[in-house]
This record gives C-alpha cells, structure tokens and sequence, in this order.
C-alpha cells in the first residue's frame, strides 16, 4: 500500500546524481530546470500522498494508523537489534513531506532569478536535491538509526550549501563551524541511540513509541546518577535535537550559516533542516512522555530561555539575515516548548498539536520571510539595514508579501502564526506559568523586531537615495513569494487537531480568546513600538540604546556566546586536555618510537665497519669461520 | 706404477695447493692474482675429486666426470672474471681490488 511513496525519497537522489555528475556537461539553466521539474514531480506526489493519508487510508476510525510500505532490513547485529531502512508514514512524517517539498519547489524555482550567473549552478541545485533526498528520508524513516543516518545527511548538504561560495573565507568558516557544532551534538544523539537500543533491544519507532511497547511496557531499573538509564538516553537524544534545532547553547551556527545563499537559508535554516530536532522529539514524544518527564521539563525550559535569548538578540541586530536567523531560533523554541509542555491524549496533547502546527505555518512564513529578504538583498546588494529604506516604493510585491509573513510571525489573526502561536501559548499557560511567560515576552518581541526590521527595510529614510535604482526581482522570484504568501494567509484555518495529535487520536480544539487575546495584545504592542521607533527615522532607537547600554550591548554581541564558546574551546580544552594529550603524544609515544630508531641508528653506525665492502675482508672473515666452525666440529 | 704413490702425497699436495691459493686470495691486490689464486683453488678441489674415485671407487668415472665438468665451469668462470676484470680496469685505470670501492656507499 503507498509504496509509491519510495518516489518521493528517491527521485531526488537521483536527480543529485543526474545533476552532480553531468550538471557541468548542461548550460546552467537547463539543470536548473531539470531539477525543478523533478522536484515538482515529488511536491505532486508528496501533495497526494497527503490528500490519501489524511483523507481516505490513513484514517481508522478516529485514530491514525501508521503506515509502513515499504521496509527491508539492511544491517543485521544480533537476531534483535538490526538497522531496517524503510519508509513510515503517519501525519507528522506526511505533514513533513508536504513541508519540505513545498518549500523545496519554491527555493527551486525562486533561485532561478536569484542564483542567475552564479557560478556553479548546476552544483547548487545538485546540492538542493541531495539536501531534499536527506530532508525526506530523515521525516519517513521507519528506526531511529535511518534517521541518524539521513540526519548526517542533512549536515552534510548544509555543509556543503553554507560553503557554497567557497571562495569567500567567511563562508568557509561558516560552514566549518555548522558542521562542527553540529557534528558535536550529533556524538551525544549517537551516544544516545545507542544507550536506547541497547536497554530496548530495538532501534525501530513502531516499538519505541507504542505505549505498550519495548521499552515503556518493561520497567528499566538501572539508574545513572539519579536517573534512569531511559531518561539518560532521552536527554542525550535531545542533545542531538538541540545541535540541529540551535537550541541553546548550540545556537551560535545558525547566524554564521546565514553566509550561504540566501534561498539556501530559506529552505535549510528557516523551514526544514533546523526544524528536525523539533521533529526528532515529536517522534520519540511518547518515550519522553511515559519514560523520561523530567527531559520533557527540561526541554520546556531550554525552550523558553531560547526563545527570550533569541529574541532579545534580534532586537538588535543590523544584518537582515542575522534578525531572521535569530527570528527562526527564537520560533523553533516555541515549538520545542511546546513539546515539552505538552501531556499524551487527546487535549492533553494540545502542545504536541501547537508545536506541530507551528511547526508547519512557520515553515512557509519563514521561508517567505527569508525569500522576501533575499529579494531585498538582489535589489540593494547588501545585507545591511543602514544600506536600506525606503523600499516600499520599488519592490511594491515583496513589500506586501514581507508585510503578511511579519503579521503572520507577530500572532495578528487571521494569519496562520496567530493561530500556532496562540495554540502553543495555551498549552503553556496550562502547564508552567514560568515558561508561558517567557514565551508571552518572546511574542511581544517577536512582534517588535519583526515590525523593525519591516520598518527598517521598506519605511524608514524613505529618501534615501541608492547607487542603483532597486528594481522589483524576476518573475521566477516573485511567484514563489506570492505563493508563500497565499499559503500563509490560509494554512492557519487548517483544523490541526484533526489530524495531528500526540496519540494520532483526532480531537477539537477551538481558540481560547482570553489567551488569544492577550497574545494579539502584546504583538499589537509591539508592532505599536516599532512604528514608533522606526517608521520615521528618528533618534529614539538611539536613546533607548543608550539608556539600556549594557543591555544592549551584550544582546548586540549575541550575550557572548561565541566567546564562551571560544574560551571554552580555545583556552580550556586546547589548554588544559588537547595540549597535554599532544604532548603526551610528542613526548611519550612518539619519543617511544623515537628511541627505538634513533638506538637502531646508533648501532648500526657503529658496527658498520664490519662491512668494509672490501672482498677479501669477507673471505678473510669466511675462512676464519669455517676454521673455527670445524675446528668445533672436530675437538668438540 | 701409478699405486705405488700413496693417497696422502695426493692429498698434501692438493692441500698445499689449496692453502696458496687461499693465502694469495687474501693477500693480493691485483685481481688477475686473485683470480689465478682461485684457479688454484678449484684445481685442488678438482685433482681431489679424480684421486678420491681412483682410490676409492675404482670401478666408477663419476669423480673424473665431475672434475671435468668443474674445469668446464671454471673456464667460463674466468671468462665472466676477466671481462669484468677489463671493464673495472677501463673505468678506474687499474686492477687493484681495494681500488673498486664505488658501490660501497
């Protein structure tokens, strides 16, 4: 049943293959249109596959049922614990699928006006179908190793699309420094996975997740300082999570990672990639749930702390990218809060729901928001805010697109982050008053450096003059942006609850307007602030940041994270473990090497006078032991 | 007439011989010497060889074949030595053997 599905995670591996190996051979437009198509192939196909799932096969009854078409077994290491590669789908893996290949389509088909002239551009859309052909197979895959599998996968084609203008050092550093702090995150997640199979005896999520099953049905006694070996593994696990999702402290690549290609960032860090660490903890969400609850609270809290910090540092930051990039940590920690405040069953998973749902707006409302800025940056060639302003007039499309995607992002109904975002807030407000109110002031910021930077770029010195006239982008960047926008206008009337819940058991919600309404309070205040501030250019934002100078100074260097890191790495670990380690290595265990050769060539230079390379020494010392050889023989 | 010399006198006089040959092996420079010193040697060998199956095996011709076959190989021997013997002399202008030390390092 489905098994069509396969197509979907393998035409665009073979479109990178097609593209990677002979994109050069082709003119660049027509590997770019190759890749769209194929790419479009798979949208239709995951859109369908959607529309048959939800509406006629997956459902029984009120429950979703998962569905495994296909599934074949690829390691095997005892008769219990083997590594399957195969294709699961239920509604989160399907929403996915919608996700990823809706944005992916768009990003295709937008970098044809944005990536035109670039050089290597048939690499880059190689390397936008190796990133999908990862996306989709981490969202579909059936055990939670596949899912390690593809989720290297994915760092990989980010890696390589961050570094995408390799000439560029800051670019290369960028891209070292997301595979690296990725990369280290992914050693605790791997840790974890194996901490898991081991006390489960399974790596699949149809036996992990079952309430019933492996690992929830049979109590695991052993206990690791205090814990459980279960909630060990779970922490460990959402380590993982956290790296790929930038939670703190694992945020600092994201910023960085905004060197690569602007439409890059749309798609990897706005809409799917980063979004994985919320999708990991979704899939495992009924062993955090029945096995690990304290995880689940500290999850909430790394999630609203992130929030607040990502949305502070927002606030002032100049490079448009860099507010966007802190803009997605922020809302990837709302979804991450959401879970871990969410409870199992029926409204009781109301934030398993919320984080799901916002999961979904925020995928298209970002990558707009991010298209949008990239159309800003192909009209003024610049990241800055300072060399902006004023722009309303010339790009009147990705003017209005930019305003509905900030709208939507500030929670104002009717667009489909007010209907997430409110979702989320209630599922707070239920659990932990603390959080809800982190997440409260995150909104009102949210609503505020959003509506700067809108200010920033398209009001502002309206009189600004520019070198170049900007002009509105091609049509092949427009239409994904009008596309977006439409999405964003209606995905938030989607009755959620009907098809995506902790238990897949369908239940109703409806808006609770005494929280609604506070939370389209504090986005109307803050956009209200905003236009403040920075509709006219004026000295306000100045004084504020005068008057608040600490603050705003530490939020405009990012609270100094980087530099933790930095001294954390460069003087501590290189100092205190790295360095004795070389010198152990040096001293010791080369020097053990070191002595053997060095005594061998002393030896050897001293007994080689022996080897006099005169002919008759040699015979000389030949009959000499033949007469000593025999003279044995015979007295002997 | 020929049993009337005893097997020793054969002997002593192979050993004699053997024993110059090894002293001019060792003590000589020039390798025509060195390569006559050798001559003598083999030949020493050789006459023990025909004098062992005389009085030995009397019946029997395998030590006066292998004596033959040794002078065979040795005559080519000695081929192959001068010919070497005239191209070290062609590139270091002499024979003296403490003189061919190229390959040494």
């Amino acid at each position: 049943m489905m098994s069509y599905t396969l197509i979907i995670v393998v035409l665009p591996l073979l479109m990178f293959l097609f593209l990677g190996l002979l994109g050069s051979k082709m003119k660049p437009v027509v590997a770019g249109i190759i890749g769209t198509i194929g790419m479009s192939a798979v949208t239709l196909l995951s859109w369908f596959t959607a529309a048959t799932y939800f509406f006629s096969v997956g459902k029984v009854g009120e429950t979703f049922q998962a569905i495994v078409p296909i599934n074949f077994e690829w390691l095997r290491f005892t008769d219990k614990l083997h590594i399957d590669l195969g294709i699961l789908l239920d509604p989160i893996s399907v929403m996915m699928l919608v996700v990823i290949t809706t944005v992916s389509l768009m990003v295709h088909i937008y970098s044809f006006g944005y990536m035109k002239g670039e050089r290597g551009f048939q690499r880059y859309y190689a390397l936008l179908s190796l990133f999908s052909f990862s996306m989709l197979g981490l969202v579909v895959a059936t055990n939670i190793f596949q899912m390690y599998i593809f989720w290297e996968l994915v760092g990989v084609s980010s890696y390589s699309l961050i570094g995408f203008y390799y000439t560029k050092p800051s670019a290369v550093a960028a891209s070292k420094k997301a595979f690296i702090v990725t990369r280290f995150a992914d050693l605790f997640f791997l840790i974890g996975i194996l901490l898991l199979s081991f006390y489960s005896g399974t790596f699949s999520f149809d036996a992990l997740t079952a309430p019933t099953g492996s690992i929830l049905g049979k109590t695991i006694t052993d206990t690791f300082m205090g814990w459980s070996v279960i909630s060990w593994a779970m922490m460990l696990i959402f380590i993982g999570g956290a790296g790929k999702s930038a939670m703190l402290p694992f945020h600092i690549w994201l910023p960085d990672a905004m060197e690569g290609p602007t439409p890059v960032s749309a798609l990897i860090h706005a809409a799917t990639m980063v979004v994985a660490g919320v999708f990991l903890v979704a899939r495992m969400f009924p062993v955090y749930y029945f096995g690990a609850p304290e995880v689940l609270t500290i999850i909430s809290y790394i999630g609203a702390a992130t929030a607040l910090f990502a949305a502070i540092v927002a606030c002032t930051q100049t490079d448009i990218k860099r507010v966007l990039a802190f803009s997605t940590i922020s809302q990837i920690a709302y979804m991450i809060t959401a879970l871990g405040v969410s409870g199992y069953g029926g409204h009781e998973g109301l934030g398993y729901m919320a984080s799901m749902f916002h999961l979904f707006t925020h995928a298209f409302f970002k990558a707009l928001l991010f298209l949008g800025a990239g159309a800003v940056i192909h009209a003024v060639h610049s990241n800055e805010m300072d060399s902006m302003g004023g722009l309303r007039k010339y790009l009147p499309i990705t003017h209005i697109t930019f305003l509905i995607a900030c709208l939507s992002i500030s929670g104002i109904p009717p667009f489909s982050g007010f209907f997430s975002k409110d979702e989320i807030l209630v599922a707070a407000f239920d659990q932990n008053k603390f959080v809800f109110a982190s997440l409260y002031i995150s909104a009102g910021l949210t609503a505020f450096y959003m509506f700067r930077l809108y200010y920033r770029i398209f009001w502002g010195n309206s009189n600004k003059v520019y070198k170049h006239t900007p002009h509105e982008s091609p049509v092949s960047m427009s239409i994904p942006l009008i596309f977006l926008a439409t999405l964003t206008l209606v995905v938030g009337m989607i009755p959620f609850s009907e098809f995506i819940s902790s238990d897949k058991t369908v239940f109703h919600t409806h808006i609770e307007w005494s929280i609604a309404s506070m939370s389209i309070l504090v986005g109307v205040v803050g956009i209200v602030l905003a236009t403040v501030m920075y509709r006219k250019e004026n000295s306000l934002p100045d004084k504020i940041a005068t008057t608040f100078k600490v603050l705003y100074t530490s939020a405009y260097h990012k609270f100094y994270f980087d530099e933790v890191w930095m001294f954390v790495t460069q003087k501590v670990i290189f100092n205190g473990i790295s360095k004795p380690i070389a010198w152990f290595d040096r001293h010791v265990v080369d020097g053990f090497m070191n002595l053997q050769s060095t005594a061998t060539n002393y030896v050897s230079r001293k007994i080689k006078f022996v080897q006099s390379g005169e002919i008759q020494d040699y015979a000389w010392a030949f009959i000499m032991g033949t007469v000593v050889i025999i003279s044995l023989l015979i007295f002997i | 007439m020929m049993s009337t010399i005893p097997l020793a006198a054969y002997l002593i006089l192979t050993a004699i011989m053997f024993f110059a040959g090894v002293y001019g092996f060792l003590s000589r420079r020039n390798m025509l010497t060195i390569l006559m010193s050798l001559e003598l040697m083999l030949n020493a060998a050789d006459i023990n060889f025909v004098v062992f199956n005389k009085y030995l095996y009397p019946g029997q011709l395998d030590g006066a074949f292998f004596a033959l076959f040794a002078i065979g190989v040795s005559a080519a021997e000695t081929a192959i030595a001068i010919a070497i013997i005239i191209n070290i002399y062609r590139n270091i202008k002499n024979i003296y053997v403490d003189e061919v030390s190229k390959m040494k390092y």
